[in-house]
């Protein structure tokens, strides 16, 4: 049957949960109760510091068949992910599912995990390089399950996904399991995508290249949530868990797209004191902060709150009153990092508390605006951030459809061709967030509102904005580029691309 | 000259990089050039004029596109109007311009293409470059060779190495060819075009050589990157204070009119017919630069 986002889906799906098709945005509601680990206890005198990895995956308890968690909070500075998965590999362990809150691009090294049968079935948000390629062209036991960072929490919360082990990557750790983010060699600054696991997980393994006797402050994860320490060498490399301060994109294309994104939030009818934002980690979504800094002090008019991963210019924002107070789940870059350990108003927070669906009001629901990037859009204003022109997994889904779906305005930036392919086309070829969360396209060459957003269409008139229905920006485009030609794929679902209620939104298909 | 045109930023696109010629319409720049000339090496100097006539003729525009092509006295120059004037490009921009002679030249090829491919006659435009004493010394009579010729424009680094010295920062050197230029193009009525200025990293300098064109006189600039052309049209497009300042003049200057008032002042000033003539221009410019609407 077709869901309400147009895609053709079977009743069932081999290797994946009984499900739903996506029905709307905000139609799927929970019916259980809260998950949880399950309860231990530990008592005076324990010792939780392990001596080396073989130890304490022989502690956690983990056997064939279980699920184990990462964060990405390291992205591609992360030394842990393939240490741990290379140990259980080496104690024979197999048959695992691996769930972490994303893949990066130095997870390439799993793959022979994989073909051993050492990991079974991958649970993620992003794909990226030849994992990606791998695992969309490989057909492992069950297909990838591709969920946003909200929809993950909603997963685990929900008991849909169980994390037996969660290896934390922990820049600073003390010996009894408190872990802050912003100390130490390795420090990534929030710890937001961990705290849910060390949350959530039966069993929580800390691994640290900064083990002190503590207690430490600040504490992110606190220790009656973790059951064991690890001293490594080194857990990242900081030049690739950040890459110093992000500077803003100099490209003139990406800046023209930002320029014309932060004109859409000046007159589409929310930029009012104390409004809320979430701006990209894109380049045309970190740019359109500098042009929108610029309104703001014209027009005397700053937000509350700025959500969602964090980048250095919007710290200058904070700095300079323009954001009353930021929430940060993931830090970008170092500054973000510094500001996160020094400027009480720069708030590390969790993400149940950032976009999860099913509970009593994530931020991304304050959200007046956000500012998105695209791989591709279509017509009907669907977005794929997940597949690339071939139809391979290269990206994440991330929060991108938490916040669209929260956000009064959601904005998405991207270029109207990449070289000579066309960005705005009749279908996507995968849609990872559907379209009638989106209200705004920004393409270099022109802008298209939603229809169903008659109000924002009337409020941008006046605007100067170059205004197109989006069926024009595909003609531009298609006059370009060409039509192109759909992606030949089999019937073979490599991946599902979970909405982030739990329905299923879109599948990803072997190319042929 | 085109009273309503306006030519402030005329940003060059090199012809030889396909993506930049795609997009380069999406920067708001008055004029396009691409360029087959030095932005373009020897190895590509035979494939840039098919890319470039593929491009002008497949592509929208919302603004005008010229061709800067190579000399008539290069190998290049005459296969690159015959390959790229099919396309119909708004202008040609020869560089390095030296006589009447060649001007006329290049207006015969055009002719004859124009009456081949059916365009109207005299529909391509053409301005040319000075880039030596010699065509400073021939800069009128370059601008008015053919009734095609729009505009000159003056080329800096090519001037001043041929004045045996270098193009300094403060831009001294150019300082007397920079308003012969401006001089020749009043004279004949076409646009006067400044020299680019290469290093898009020093905005504060290119700010100051915008200022100093917009005070010598010439219609606009010159430039090699869209953040360019931002600058440029801050200094060219007349602001609201001069806007309102033009508005008031020419209030009291048709109220005097009205009341038949031999001498006219505004706030104790005389107005005199000068000041007259540039508020009109003033309110021209930000009318052709969609800034200001004259009210019916």
């Amino acid at each position: 049957m077709k869901n309400a986002a147009g895609r053709e889906i079977p009743g069932s799906i081999p290797g994946y949960k009984e499900f739903t098709p996506y029905a709307g945005p905000f139609v799927t509601h929970p019916t259980v109760r809260k998950a949880g680990p399950v309860l231990k206890a530990v008592y005076p005198g324990a010792d939780k510091v392990v001596k080396t990895l073989d130890e304490a995956i022989e502690a956690s308890g983990l056997k064939d068949g279980m699920t184990i968690s990462f964060h990405h909070a390291f992205r591609n500075g992360d030394y842990v992910i393939n240490q741990v998965v290379a140990a259980i590999a080496r104690k024979g362990i197999k048959g695992l599912t691996i769930a972490p809150s994303s893949f990066l691009d130095t997870n390439d090294e799993l793959i022979p995990y994989f073909e051993q049968g050492v990991l079974v079935a991958a649970q993620t948000s992003g794909l990226r390089n030849k994992l990606g390629q791998f695992l969309t062209t490989n057909k492992l036991t069950k297909p990838v399950v591709i969920r946003s960072h909200g929809g993950r929490v909603r997963a685990i919360e929900s008991g849909e996904l169980k994390i037996d082990v969660a290896f934390l990557a922990a820049p600073t750790c003390d010996i009894y399991g408190n872990i802050n983010g912003v100390d130490g060699p390795a420090a990534c600054g929030s710890m937001g995508y961990a705290m849910v696991d060390a949350r959530l997980a039966d069993t929580v393994v800390a691994i640290t290249d900064n083990l002190v006797e503590g207690p430490i402050c600040p504490v992110s994860i606190p220790q009656h949530q973790v059951d064991y320490v690890l001293k490594v060498d080194c857990v990242g490399d900081p030049k690739g868990i950040s890459t110093g301060a992000l500077r803003i994109t100099s490209n003139p294309r990406d800046l023209v797209i930002a320029k014309y994104a932060a004109k859409v939030i000046e007159h589409a009818g929310y930029f009012k004191e104390g409004f809320g934002m979430q701006l990209g980690a894109g380049a045309a979504s970190v740019a359109a902060g500098k042009y929108l800094r610029d309104t703001m002090l014209r027009e005397k008019i700053a937000a509350s709150f700025a959500i969602g991963g964090i980048v250095g210019p919007f710290c200058d924002l904070l700095d300079e009153g323009l954001i009353g107070t930021l929430f940060d789940v993931q830090s970008f870059d170092s500054r973000t990092i510094e500001s996160i350990k020094n400027n009480p108003r720069h708030q590390e927070y969790d993400c149940t508390f950032y976009a999860n669906p099913w509970n009593k009001g994530p931020m991304v629901n304050r959200l007046d605006y956000v500012v998105l990037g695209a791989t591709e859009v279509d017509v009907n204003f669907n977005v794929n951030v997940m597949t690339d022109s071939n139809g391979i997994m290269m990206g994440a889904l991330g929060g991108h459809p938490d916040a669209s779906a929260g956000a009064k305005c959601t904005i998405i930036c991207a270029p109207l061709m990449r070289g000579r392919l066309p960005m705005v086309t009749d279908a996507v070829q995968t849609i990872s967030t559907p379209g009638e969360t989106i209200d705004v396209i920004v393409t270099d060459r022109g802008v298209a509102v939603n229809p169903l957003r008659q109000d924002l269409m009337e409020n941008l008139k006046g605007s100067g904005l170059p205004l197109f229905s989006i069926e024009e920006l595909k003609k531009m485009a298609y006059e370009l580029g060409g039509t192109p030609k759909p992606v030949p794929v089999s019937d073979e679902i490599m991946g599902v691309v979970e909405y982030r209620d739990g329905s299923v939104l879109d599948l990803i298909r072997r190319p042929m | 000259m085109k009273k309503d045109k306006l030519r402030r930023a005329m940003m060059f696109v090199p012809g030889n990089n396909p993506n930049m010629l795609q997009n380069s319409g999406i920067y708001g720049a008055d004029s396009l050039i691409f360029d087959l000339e030095d932005t373009v090496s020897i190895p590509e100097k035979d494939s840039a004029p098919y890319l470039v006539a593929g491009v002008i003729k497949h592509v929208k525009f919302p603004c005008e596109v010229g061709v800067r092509i190579n000399h008539l006295s290069t190998p290049w120059g005459r296969t690159d109007l015959e390959t790229v004037l099919p396309s119909k490009p708004d202008f040609i921009r020869l560089p390095k311009a030296e006589s009447a002679e060649e001007i006329k030249m290049i207006d015969e090829i055009i002719s004859e293409v124009e009456y081949k491919c059916g365009f109207e006659p005299g529909s391509i435009e053409l301005m040319a470059a000075i880039e030596s004493p010699k065509g400073l010394r021939n800069a009128y009579e370059i601008a008015t060779a053919s009734p095609r010729m729009m505009g000159i424009a003056i080329g800096g680094e090519d001037f001043s190495t041929s004045l045996k010295t270098g193009k300094s920062l403060s831009g001294r050197e150019l300082f007397v060819a920079r308003s012969m230029v401006v001089f020749a193009a009043r004279e004949a009525d076409v646009f006067a075009l400044d020299s680019v200025f290469s290093d898009i990293r020093d905005e504060e300098t290119f700010t100051q050589e915008v200022i100093q064109a917009k005070e010598m006189g010439f219609d606009g600039k010159s430039c090699v990157n869209p953040k360019q052309v931002e600058i440029i049209y801050k200094i060219f497009t007349p602001s609201q204070k001069e806007i309102d300042h033009a508005h008031r003049v020419l209030e009291a200057y048709n109220e005097a009119l009205e009341k038949k008032h031999g001498v006219i002042s505004m706030n104790g000033k005389m107005i005199d017919a000068p000041m007259i003539i540039r508020a009109e221009r003033v309110l021209a410019n930000a009318t052709a630069a969609g800034v200001y609407k004259r009210e019916e």
